[in-house]
């Protein structure tokens, strides 16, 4: 009888592998401790080995597809052995087997697959809450089975008594494997949906647990504004009366250039997918009587300071005077808030969703600080950036502020 | 073994308990000239004599009582309703005098009166003329009651009731008189207190009793076209009930619906539910389900009293629910 190859818990908190690559082919010899597949977990890229001397019979899942744990992926018997099929689903719609070469399922009551065995790469998770249904935990206990290392199939991932001796045939929803994608940037189109990879949907899982639905944390960075306001004088004496630069005009510009060399903070979460914006939209927070509205400014990056300023103005005005059209103040893909006028030092901004991160300005204030070995009056600026850590990591966001902070200390960088 | 109707299951009760012992009378609203609304009590008129055979007033409160007496009198009473929703009038009597009568005598004076009728839901009475009023009679101590699916066990537990020295109710349905069935010749008692197993399964109990047997029948039908096997356990008996016998059936299936013509709220099936979980929680490897009436009067246009009743394919449904399936 073929020996049975399962989607191994690779992980304690492993509940579905992406087949990453086949290392073995069909019809290959294999030896117990040969690596069969690669596979992506949500920690790592892992193996699979074989359990068992023989042939590689047959492949049940095709590269690329995600199979929850306790999946057969594959059979391993003596050359020519037939395979059993695989354990069908109850409604003939929704087969298990995700390989096209796989033969079509066959609504014979074959018993699933058992659960994995305790293999010497799982650990059990104590922390974890068994969800289990009674007759599961007293089989369970019978056994001497840890219900903590089994794959729940009933709702919520309750244990039930299929998952520990497989009675009724397994009727698994066709979970669709999502096509392996790299994340490509300047293709041209205005954004790029990048399907989530299994790390990815850990630290969200995680993190959305702590903190609740956007999981924030801040990023604060300090800015010296003395060049940044010598150049806004210089612009305004240029200008005249015409249009004056305002700090904030500068602050929107450079986020606006960040943002276009940091495409990993331009981004929407779109709970299955992550969007990446090739488009600066940027919103910027308007206080009015009724409360607060966030206007956009479209293609912020690839617009002139004089013209961010202007239609920062406009859209203000707009704003308080409660005439903003609906397409004004949605789409923005990041966005500004500036409390900068009332006083506050440094401030953290909550994000407006689906946007992934938002930058909140305070005043700038003269401060006595460090400068070549001496203490020196310079006019300094703190920004926050509160980020969502489900799209932007620590590192990501952190080097956009770093991106942003040189900008704003060296404002010439921003005609580059 | 002859085939023949609910109908005259009960008749062949009525008429063999009656030749059986001459204590035994029928009364009740057209019984006797009209031979019974249903025809259940067609020749015993002729057969026996109007003096047990008696045809009442409109009155059910009235007629009740004067069973009740009787039965304290030392004879045995059948008081047939035309309906349970009519019955309704006479619970007083039921309830107060018949159910408490042998415990408030200190044991002196027994209660051997059977009360009949038809019980739930036929097609289009609406809301006052289709309910189901097992839970109501099953939740009173002192009293029995049973709710017999096919013409054996019509015969068997209206002629067991007879013979009980106890206040016996018996629900049988509008819908089942015209219902058929193999019936032995002969003496036929069918233990008051026994639920039967209609059809051994393994996947998935369904239990249920009156008019849902056939409903659950139905949907293990179905069901087996899925390669799933329900075992349909009908109760029979509402109180007392077998406990053994569904603890025996969710032993070997370990998944449960309940189905019932009664509204959900405080039901049988809650009653069913309450056993399972307190005496086979470790057998269960998924909440038990109820398939009940839509907890509305029922309605009396056709397609809503259609939804409103328990069907085959809801039954189905929950079945795949607690498999796991859907």
């Amino acid at each position: 009888m073929p020996t049975k190859v399962f989607m191994e818990a690779l992980s304690p908190t492993m509940e579905e592998g992406r087949l990453v690559k086949w290392t073995k082919a069909v019809g290959e010899a294999v030896k117990t401790g040969d690596t069969l597949a690669e596979v992506e977990t949500d920690k790592a890229v892992m193996e699979i080995v074989a359990r068992a001397d023989g042939q590689l019979l047959q492949h049940l899942v095709a590269e690329g597809a995600t199979v929850p744990v306790g999946e057969v992926v594959a059979f391993i018997g003596a050359p020519g052995e037939k395979v059993a099929q695989p354990a069908p689903p109850a409604p003939p719609p929704a087969a298990p087997v995700r390989s096209a070469t796989a033969p079509s399922p066959t609504p014979a009551p074959v018993p699933a697959p058992a659960p994995v065995p305790a293999a010497a790469t799982v650990v059990a998770d104590a922390s974890r809450v068994v969800r289990a249904s009674p007759l599961a935990k007293r089989i369970a206990k019978e056994k001497g089975v840890d219900l903590k290392l089994i794959q729940g199939s009933g709702p919520g991932g309750r244990v039930i008594l299929r998952d520990l001796d497989g009675a009724p045939a397994r009727a698994v929803a066709g979970s669709a494997a999502p096509a392996p994608a790299a994340v490509v940037i300047g293709s041209g189109a205005a954004f790029e949906d990048v399907p989530l990879t299994q790390i990815r949907k850990t630290i969200a899982k995680r993190l959305g647990a702590s903190l609740g639905p956007v999981p924030h944390y801040f990023l604060t960075s300090e800015v010296d504004m003395e060049r940044a306001a010598e150049a806004r004088e210089a612009l305004n004496q240029q200008l005249g009366d015409a249009a004056k630069v305002s700090f904030n005009d500068i602050i929107l510009k450079g986020v606006s250039l960040a943002l276009a060399r940091h495409r990993a903070c331009n981004a929407w979460w779109q709970d299955d997918h992550i969007r990446y914006w090739n488009e600066v939209h940027l919103g910027m927070a308007v206080a009015i009587e009724e409360g607060l509205i966030t206007p956009v400014i479209r293609n912020a990056d690839r617009k002139s300071l004089s013209a961010i300023g202007s239609e920062a103005r406009a859209l203000a005005q707009l704003a308080r005077e409660r005439r903003l059209k609906p397409e004004q103040y949605t789409g923005s893909t990041f966005s500004v808030s500036n409390l900068g006028m009332f006083d506050i030092d440094q401030f953290t901004a909550v994000i407006n969703p689906p946007e992934a991160g938002i930058v909140a300005v305070g005043s700038i204030v003269p401060k006595p600080v460090v400068q070549d070995g001496q203490v020196t009056v310079r006019r300094r600026l703190r920004l926050t950036m509160s980020c969502d850590h489900r799209v932007i990591d620590g590192a990501t966001g952190a080097a956009f502020m770093k991106t942003l902070k040189q900008m704003l200390e060296n404002p010439l960088a921003m005609v580059l | 073994m002859p085939t023949i109707t609910y109908r005259d299951a009960l008749n062949q009760a009525l008429r063999e308990e009656m030749q059986r012992d001459d204590t035994v009378f029928l009364m009740g609203e057209e019984v006797g000239l009209y031979q019974g609304a249903y025809k259940v009590s067609r020749g015993l008129l002729e057969e026996f004599g109007a003096q047990r055979v008696v045809d009442t007033p409109i009155a059910e409160l009235g007629f009740a009582g004067v069973g009740i007496g009787a039965a304290m009198g030392g004879l045995r009473p059948v008081i047939e309703f035309m309906t349970w929703n009519f019955a309704v009038l006479a619970l007083d009597q039921i309830v107060n005098s018949a159910a408490k009568m042998l415990y408030m005598s200190g044991g002196q004076i027994r209660m051997p009166i059977v009360f009949r009728g038809p019980n739930g839901a036929a097609l289009q009475l609406s809301s006052q003329h289709s309910q189901a009023w097992e839970s109501w009679l099953a939740h009173i101590p002192g009293l029995k009651v049973v709710a017999p699916a096919t013409p054996a066990d019509a015969k068997g537990l209206l002629k067991s009731a007879i013979r009980d020295n106890n206040p016996v109710l018996v629900l049988e349905g509008e819908m089942l008189y015209n219902t058929k069935g193999d019936v032995p010749e002969g003496e036929l008692l069918v233990p008051i207190g026994q639920a039967d197993v209609k059809r051994p399964g393994s996947d998935v109990t369904l239990i249920c009793h009156s008019k849902t047997v056939t409903v659950a029948l139905k949907a293990a039908e179905q069901l087996a076209g899925q390669n799933l096997s329900a075992e349909v356990l009908d109760l029979r008996s509402l109180r007392p009930m077998d406990e053994p016998a569904i603890l025996a059936s969710v032993a070997k299936t370990h998944r449960v619906v309940v189905v019932e013509e009664g509204w959900p709220h405080c039901g049988i099936g809650a009653q069913v539910v309450d056993i399972v979980q307190r005496e086979a929680f470790d057998q269960l490897d998924a909440p038990v389900l109820r398939v009940t009436q839509a907890d509305v009067p029922m309605p009396y246009n056709k397609q809503l009293e259609r939804l409103a009743k328990p069907s085959p394919e809801k039954v189905v449904a929950a079945a795949r629910r607690v498999l796991y399936l859907d």
